[in-house]
């Protein structure tokens, strides 16, 4: 899992970087500032988002990410800061603005008694250079559907056209708000390849999401966002690696031997046992070093388990909240 | 319409193709707003066939009553109480003000409080097609709704149970005209008001069943005291009746109780603009 996500992870900022150098950033807010009466709900937020790039707004309910992204598309107006799409003013530049940004915004939902192909046709005539109805209509697995009532959709379903009325315009850049709150593992997967194609066709895209593992498959920088503040901002692997440098690895070793053999390594901070299992704790290529000095002295490590930290211990140490941590669902009620 | 806004959804303003935009696209043509103008109309007509709280209300309920008046013997005799009138002439216009108050009150709340609940204004709001679109779409299709009413009643009740035509065909549709906005513009305030489709629907039954006693539904106004046909004058249903029955038998309608209806469309369009919520 990790290696793989090293992988898509290098390939997007390659991407990215690729992009950058031909024009500005795709998105660019700086010192974003935004209360509603006595409450702050974005106190300072800046980052900047280059083209292709996915990237995430992570943050416990209620941090101000919603706000941010209400923000970002002229939903709402900001009391301080500046913000460009593609180098346009949500509000100054609004008409060009609405032409190339696809929303999808968290609790937004269809007359039921329309049918999908009819609230397609009309998303669809609102811009000037639409994209093609059965071919996003097919990569969104809604093939078939189209003559169905809204009502009639799963909730899955009704999410899938939320994102295909975001792109329905051809977008440069898509915005999707809580995504797949709501859907089942198996339609969030397929949501999540999605994701991907959206993007290895050149949109940039800014996710709204406070599911760890989602941010950690998809995203290619995250900003993790708590009290109205970024609190962090980079690659979701990094801020891993951030939130604990050290690395544990546990075995059962064939036979007994000196923990001496092991702390004197430069790579070895502690070495501890718990009954027959062996956990050293270190840094940099911990398991390969461990394994080799027990094999020097003629001792194999059985049953090795690899502990590294991930995005979610990161999250929970670096915001207030950590109860969002364990994947609960909820809206944003408290920015509201 | 346009006195409908909010800072954050407003229609947009004239834009300016900002230095550091690459390629901005230029502003959708003519033709294309156009083309979305008339979609978003058609599937709100779609949604007031499928969805037909207003057509039930507003053109079956008076067509039903007027079959039902129609078969009543007694309702055909000239009175005297009625200024020799039969009781079914007394009726039409108090049938027709029957269905488009149920049409403005309940059919047209409903229709633009859901699209609110849902977040479709919202939704709307970050296309190119302003949310305040939707809204006129959604008038304009109760609008062409609420003369369809006015047709059909008056129709059916000259053709099918020989009705008088009507005196004064302009007063009529003057009188029509102005019931309709003076209803129109107390259904927008209904939905202005009403947080959910369901209290919408709530507030707009307890508005029209007071306002239709005005109207004369339960007791003709010829027949009413004199203190209750002056409060009714006033009311908007009783105004309309009013105006409505003195085209059809009479001629040219006075001018107040056509006054009484542009009165109130403007009072309820400014009340209405003051509590719309967009989100």
């Amino acid at each position: 899992m990790a290696l793989e996500l090293g992988t898509t992870r290098r390939a997007g900022q390659a991407k990215a970087s690729h992009r950058k150098a031909t024009g500005g950033p795709a998105v660019e807010i700086t010192h974003l500032r935004k209360s509603y009466g006595p409450l702050v709900a974005v106190a300072d937020v800046s980052f900047s988002v280059a083209e292709g790039e996915i990237f995430g707004i992570l943050g416990p309910n209620g941090a101000g990410k919603t706000t941010t992204v209400e923000c970002a598309i002229g939903l709402r107006t900001a009391d301080a800061g500046t913000i460009r799409l593609m180098g346009l003013d949500p509000h100054a530049d609004r008409d060009e603005m609405h032409q190339i940004v696809g929303v999808q915004l968290q609790a937004s939902a269809q007359p039921d008694k329309l049918r999908v192909s009819e609230i397609i046709h009309m998303y669809r005539s609102f811009y000037p250079d639409p994209a093609d109805v059965s071919e996003l209509i097919e990569v969104l697995g809604l093939a078939g559907k189209q003559r169905d009532y809204y009502r009639s959709l799963s909730g899955g379903q009704r999410q899938r056209l939320s994102v295909a009325l975001a792109l329905i315009g051809r977008p440069k850049i898509a915005v999707l708000d809580e995504m797949t709150t709501g859907l089942d593992p198996r339609a969030r997967r397929d949501a999540w390849d999605l994701i991907e194609k959206v993007r290895d066709r050149g949109v940039t895209i800014l996710l709204v999401t406070h599911f760890m593992d989602e941010a950690e498959r998809l995203c290619d920088r995250v900003a993790l966002i708590d009290n109205g503040h970024v609190v962090a901002l980079d690659s979701p692997a990094s801020l891993a690696a951030q939130a604990r440098g050290a690395k544990t690895v546990r075995f059962v070793p064939s036979a007994p031997f000196d923990d001496q053999l092991l702390t004197r390594l430069p790579e070895v901070t502690q070495v501890e046992q718990h009954g027959r299992h062996v956990i050293v704790s270190g840094t940099g290529q911990l398991v390969t070093t461990v394994i080799l000095a027990l094999g020097a002295a003629g001792v194999t490590a059985l049953d090795v388990e690899l502990d590294s930290s991930n995005l979610e211990d990161a999250f929970v140490r670096l915001t207030s909240s950590p109860s969002i941590a364990e994947g609960r669902t909820g809206t944003e009620g408290a920015a509201r | 319409m346009s006195s409908l806004s909010s800072p954050a959804l407003s229609s947009p303003a004239p834009s300016s193709p900002a230095p550091s935009s690459p390629a901005p696209s230029l502003p959708a043509p003519r033709r294309l707003r156009a083309t979305a103008f008339g979609n978003i109309v058609r599937n709100e007509a779609r949604l007031a066939w499928r969805r037909p709280v207003g057509l039930i209300g507003g053109v079956a309920l008076p067509v039903i009553l007027l079959v039902v008046f129609g078969e009543v013997p007694s309702f055909d005799k000239a009175s005297a109480s009625f200024g020799g009138l039969t009781a079914f002439d007394v009726y039409v216009p108090i049938l027709l003000v029957l269905g488009l108050s149920f049409l403005a009150l309940m059919g047209l709340p409903m229709a633009l409080v859901s699209n609110r609940q849902l977040g479709i204004l919202r939704r709307l709001s970050t296309t190119p097609v302003p949310p305040s679109w939707l809204l006129a779409a959604q008038f304009l299709v109760q609008l062409c709704v609420a003369v369809a009413i006015v047709l059909i009643v008056l129709v059916t009740s000259i053709t099918a149970f020989g009705a008088s035509a009507p005196k004064s065909i302009g007063g009529l549709a003057l009188a029509a005209l102005l019931a309709i906005t003076g209803l129109f513009a107390l259904g927008l305030v209904v939905a202005a008001a009403a947080k959910t489709a369901t209290s919408a629907s709530v507030i707009g039954r307890l508005t029209v069943f007071p306002l239709m006693f005005f109207a004369g539904l339960w007791l003709p106004r010829e027949l009413m005291p004199q203190v209750l046909q002056d409060i009714s004058n006033y009311t908007p249903l009783g105004a309309a009746v009013q105006a409505l029955q003195d085209a059809m038998q009479q001629g040219f309608p006075p001018v107040a109780p056509l006054l009484v209806l542009a009165a109130y469309t403007v009072v309820f369009a400014l009340v209405a603009g003051r509590l719309f919520q967009w989100e």
